[in-house]
Formats: structure tokens, C-alpha cells, sequence
């Protein structure tokens, strides 16, 4: 590894001393577990910050007047400035809290009923996760926009010329795109997306779910113009994601949810709403997960970026290497730009049998479509296994994988 | 090391015979002529079958089918095929609740003892048990097999 592109290189070993479930055993072996782009597991940090503040510091927020709900406040809002500074946004109230990428595409939506007009277009990917699809078929039906989709290449990678195509007519106000495939490991060309699509007028969302695990975001330096992500994947608690948006498209778009939190008055005949983030976070929100999501957060910056980032491209590379000499595996995308998710094919073995089959080895990977059908479709594939990596993965857990693979091709032989 | 040995730690589940059964299905045809045919579909993992059936009065006279999907959900069709060849309906019904009983739980708890034999033939899946996820892809064949003979022509398998 070059000392010099990575002065704090990531201690592997030590990583996964916080990680208290990596010391389970699985049916009598060692968990080996490559899993983590479904959902990563959780530090000591995480869990410790959540049980703390369930002992000793707990009220619900935003509206007590005594010292458990003023403390318990603090301690979530805390969460949004450091979001605010891991996403390098210009406003903490640019932060809306949301329960999943998947509530935060939904909120992104609202930006289609709101300021979009029937006629106009959204722009997805031919790589998109259901999450990044369905809502945007529930906006054509119901609002009369148009859905584009830019195919992907054989190689797995946005096909930048048809994408380019599908916006000169200048009808897209939206393109909605993934940062990185959960399916392929694809990492698309951000600041290029950003380009062009503003150049043709469109705004821009990116589903970061799967990018910002393992790429720095900035979203000044990305220039798009909302950015989501889920907190379970950065290592941090389920039912918290975020919505960043630029401030002055979230005051133009309608709520999401009607209730509480998200009014500044109601009477029966009409209510006005709260500001910007308010506005969207209707409800007693997920306090414990938020509280919960600041300590990952904490602990990623900790470790940094580029020492993840390494690390990843390392593990990456020894599993592309692994995986290619074990005969009758296909890779599924081969982008020039990809991050540690895997999906393969094994010749006369079912993915589900492959799952199974290191499963009884201790090892667990992902089977199926992977809430990305039409990309399968694409690849005239119904199913792939697939192996993703975290910080805490190991180069000898890659080995496992492939030995794994190998016995499982000799089983079925 | 033998190769049993060696694979001993995979062989609860895919046990010799489904292997066989799964990579070589014996009644992996479509029937030329037929009285009911049904499609089975799991949405959440794509397996796909569809059965074919020729009865002789209240009994299945032909069966075939096309899957695709894993080792086991072939293996058990196959192996359904196989069992329900020549057996009435109103019994091939009750090998079905007998089966699911003994896919979810591993053993068939109040198994009428004329369906001991044909369960038998079946019990190389009750290893399915163990994985709740894969307890569908040996259901799935008889949902298609129980769609058809109601004369209705999806089945999902849950």
C-alpha cells in the first residue's frame, strides 16, 4: 500500500475489536460475513451511545421544558451538524432526518409534486435500486410526468452519450441516479452527472445508500442538488436515513407528512408550517437511532475516508483476482470505477444454492435480485450472489470466500 | 480425506439425492397433451415452474413440468412428479399438507400412515427446515401442482 496516499492506514485488526458480533460463530465456524451492503454491522460506539442515552439521558425532543427533553435535544441535533459537516453542507437545516434512503427518495418525490410541472421528465438509471424506481412510476401516474431511464453498458457503467441524449430536450427537470450500484459496485460519475444535467436545467438526486460507506461525499464539491443515504449501512443504527437538499428547493416543496413537529400553527381552517428541516420531520422522530446515527458517524470520521477508501480498493482488488480464477465464475459489471460490492454467477450452481452452501460455511452473502430486477433483466440474469466488504473485512476472509466458491463448484460437479 | 467426508458439512441439506434429482429431472417435460397446467412464481427470488397434468378419472395419469430456479426447488419437482404419478387427487392433496408439514417443521406431525411411503420419498427435503427462506422453493412445485387440480392458473408460492 503507498504510505504516502494513505499516512493513516486502516488497522483491520483493531477495527473489528469494535465490532462485538464479528466474535459469533456460525454453525461452529467463524462468522465470515459479506453482507454489509444489505446492512453493516454495528460498533461498540453505536450500541453504547444508544443504551447510555436510554439510562441516563432520555425524554422526547423538541418540545419538553425540563432537562431530560433540553438534554435529549441536544444530543440529537447534535447528530445533524455532524451530518452537516460528514456531507460538507453548507447548513445544518439542510439536514432532514428521515427512517431510510428509501423514505428519503419518497421525500425527494415531493420535490416532483411540488415544483415540477405534468410534462416534465425524471431521469433514473438502468442500475437503480426498487427504492429509486417505484416512487418515481408513482409520480408518473399520478402527476403526469414522464420516466426516462439511461441504459447501462455491457461493462456495467452509465452509458454517459444515451444519458446526455435523454436530456436535450430540455423536459427533464429531475435526474435521479444512484452514487454507486448496490448491484454491480458501478460508482457513477458524479461531478459529470452534475454537469451535464444542470446544463440541460435538471436538477439532480443521488442515492448515495451504498457511495457513502465507502467515498467521501461532499456535496459542494458535487454541486448536485440532494443527496440521500441510510444510516444502517455507515455502520450506524436501522430506521434513521437522511435527506440533504439545498435549502432554497426544500422551502419550495410541500410537506411530506402531516403532524406534528412539522407545524408552526394549526387551526382547523389551515396550518402553517415549520421551517426547513422541520417541516419534513412530522412526528416523534427515531431519537435513540439519531443518537445512535451521531456515534457511527463519529466513528467514521475517526478512521477517515481515505484510510477506508484504501482499504476497500485493496480488498477489492484481491477479490476481483480471487473470484476471476475460480473456474465457470462470471463477475456481473466490470466499471473502471467500482467499490467493494461483488456480484457473480457460478456456472450449474442456482445463487441460492450458492448462499446456502456458504452459509454452512460460515459464510454469508447476499442472493437474489437484490431490489434491482430490471438491471437483472438487463443481464438476462434472475438472481446473483453477491459479496460485499466493510472496514472490518479481512483479506483472509476474501481467501474464505474463494475457497468457499470452490468447493461449492466441486460439490455441484 | 474421501469426498463424502470432505463435504460433509454441506450434505445435510443437499443430500445425494437431490443433487441427482436436481441436475437431472426425470419429468422435466412439457406434456404434449393435457388436462390442467398451472404456473408456480416466487416473486422474491425469481424461481419460476410450471406443471402439466393428464388425469385418468380422479388420478393423476401424466405429470411434467419446466422450473428454473435453485437445486432445490428442481430437485423437488421432480421428485413430487415422481410421487404423485398415478396417486388420486383427493390423496395427492393430502401429501401436500403432509409435505409443507414436514418442509416447515422437518417431521410430519400427524401423518396419516398411508401417506408413510410416499412421504419417505420426499423426506431428503425436510432438511429445508432449517433454512425458513428456502422452505418456499420446495413448496413452490405443489402450489402449481394444487393450482392446477383447482383449475386456477397462477399460484404464488406463499
Amino acid at each position: 500500500m503507498n504510505v504516502m496516499t494513505s499516512p493513516v492506514a486502516l488497522d483491520v485488526e483493531r477495527i473489528r475489536q469494535d465490532f462485538p458480533i464479528l466474535a459469533q460463530t456460525i454453525r461452529g465456524k467463524k462468522l465470515v460475513f459479506l453482507d454489509s451492503a444489505a446492512s453493516a454491522q454495528k460498533p461498540r460506539a453505536v450500541i453504547d451511545a444508544m443504551v447510555l442515552a436510554m439510562e441516563t439521558q432520555y425524554a422526547n425532543i423538541h418540545r419538553g421544558l425540563h432537562w431530560m427533553s433540553e438534554r435529549t435535544t441536544e444530543a440529537y441535533e447534535a447528530t445533524r451538524d455532524a451530518v452537516a459537516e460528514l456531507m460538507h453542507a453548507n447548513d445544518r437545516a439542510e439536514i432532514v432526518f428521515v427512517r431510510n434512503s428509501t423514505e428519503a427518495i419518497n421525500l425527494a418525490h415531493s420535490f416532483g409534486r411540488g415544483v415540477m410541472r405534468p410534462g416534465q421528465a425524471v431521469l433514473i438509471s438502468g442500475m437503480e435500486h426498487h427504492s429509486n424506481i417505484v416512487p418515481w412510476q408513482l409520480l408518473r401516474d399520478q402527476h403526469g410526468i414522464e420516466l426516462r431511464v439511461a441504459p447501462v453498458t455491457d461493462a456495467g457503467e452509465l452509458d454517459m452519450a444515451a444519458f446526455e441524449a435523454l436530456l436535450e430536450d430540455g423536459k427533464v427537470g429531475l435526474v435521479a441516479i444512484t452514487h454507486m450500484s448496490n448491484v454491480l459496485g458501478t460508482i457513477t460519475p458524479a461531478e459529470r452527472i452534475v454537469r451535464i444535467a444542470h446544463a440541460y436545467g435538471a436538477k439532480v438526486m443521488f442515492d448515495g445508500s451504498q457511495a457513502i460507506v465507502h467515498r467521501k461525499v461532499d456535496v459542494k464539491a458535487l454541486d448536485c442538488d440532494f443527496y440521500v443515504w441510510t444510516g444502517h449501512k455507515l455502520y450506524g443504527p436501522t430506521g434513521i436515513g437522511v435527506l440533504w437538499g439545498r435549502r432554497e428547493l426544500l422551502e419550495r416543496m410541500p410537506p411530506f407528512l402531516g403532524g406534528g413537529d412539522m407545524i408552526s400553527s394549526v387551526t382547523y381552517e389551515q396550518s402553517t408550517w415549520a421551517a426547513v428541516p422541520h417541516k419534513f420531520e412530522a412526528g416523534t422522530p427515531a431519537i435513540l437511532e439519531g443518537i445512535g446515527l451521531k456515534a457511527a458517524v463519529d466513528y467514521v470520521q475517526a478512521i477517515g475516508y481515505n484510510a477506508m477508501a484504501d482499504h476497500e480498493a485493496s480488498l477489492t482488488e484481491h477479490a476481483l483476482a480471487r473470484l476471476a480464477a475460480v473456474p465457470g465464475l462470471s463477475i456481473l459489471g466490470q466499471a473502471q470505477d467500482r467499490g467493494g460490492v461483488i456480484s457473480f454467477a457460478l456456472d450449474g450452481a442456482h445463487a441460492h444454492d450458492v448462499a446456502t452452501l456458504l452459509d454452512r460455511q460460515g459464510i454469508a452473502v447476499r442472493a437474489g435480485h437484490h431490489c434491482a430486477e430490471p438491471l437483472m433483466h438487463r443481464f438476462n440474469l434472475d438472481s446473483t450472489a453477491r459479496a460485499s466488504f466493510g472496514i472490518y473485512t479481512t483479506h483472509a476472509e476474501i481467501d474464505a470466500l474463494a475457497d468457499g466458491l470452490l468447493r461449492v463448484r466441486e460439490f455441484f460437479a | 480425506m474421501t469426498a463424502t467426508e470432505d463435504f460433509d458439512d454441506l450434505r445435510d441439506l443437499y443430500q445425494e439425492v437431490i443433487l441427482d434429482h436436481g441436475r437431472k429431472p426425470r419429468h422435466a417435460l412439457r406434456l404434449d397433451t393435457f388436462d390442467a397446467t398451472a404456473k408456480g412464481d416466487n416473486p422474491m427470488c425469481g424461481d419460476r415452474v410450471q406443471v402439466w397434468v393428464k388425469f385418468a378419472a380422479e388420478s393423476i395419469d401424466q405429470i411434467g413440468f419446466e422450473a428454473r430456479g435453485c437445486a432445490i426447488s428442481v430437485a423437488s419437482a421432480d421428485l413430487m412428479a415422481e410421487t404423485v404419478q398415478g396417486r388420486g387427487k383427493a390423496d395427492t392433496r393430502a401429501l401436500f399438507e403432509a409435505f409443507r408439514d414436514m418442509a416447515r417443521t422437518g417431521v410430519c406431525s400427524h401423518c396419516p400412515p398411508e401417506l408413510a411411503e410416499p412421504l419417505d420419498r420426499l423426506a431428503p427435503l425436510s432438511g429445508v427446515h432449517e433454512y425458513p427462506s428456502r422452505v418456499k422453493c420446495a413448496t413452490l412445485p405443489w402450489h402449481a401442482l394444487i393450482a392446477a387440480l383447482d383449475g386456477t392458473k397462477e399460484a404464488s408460492s406463499e
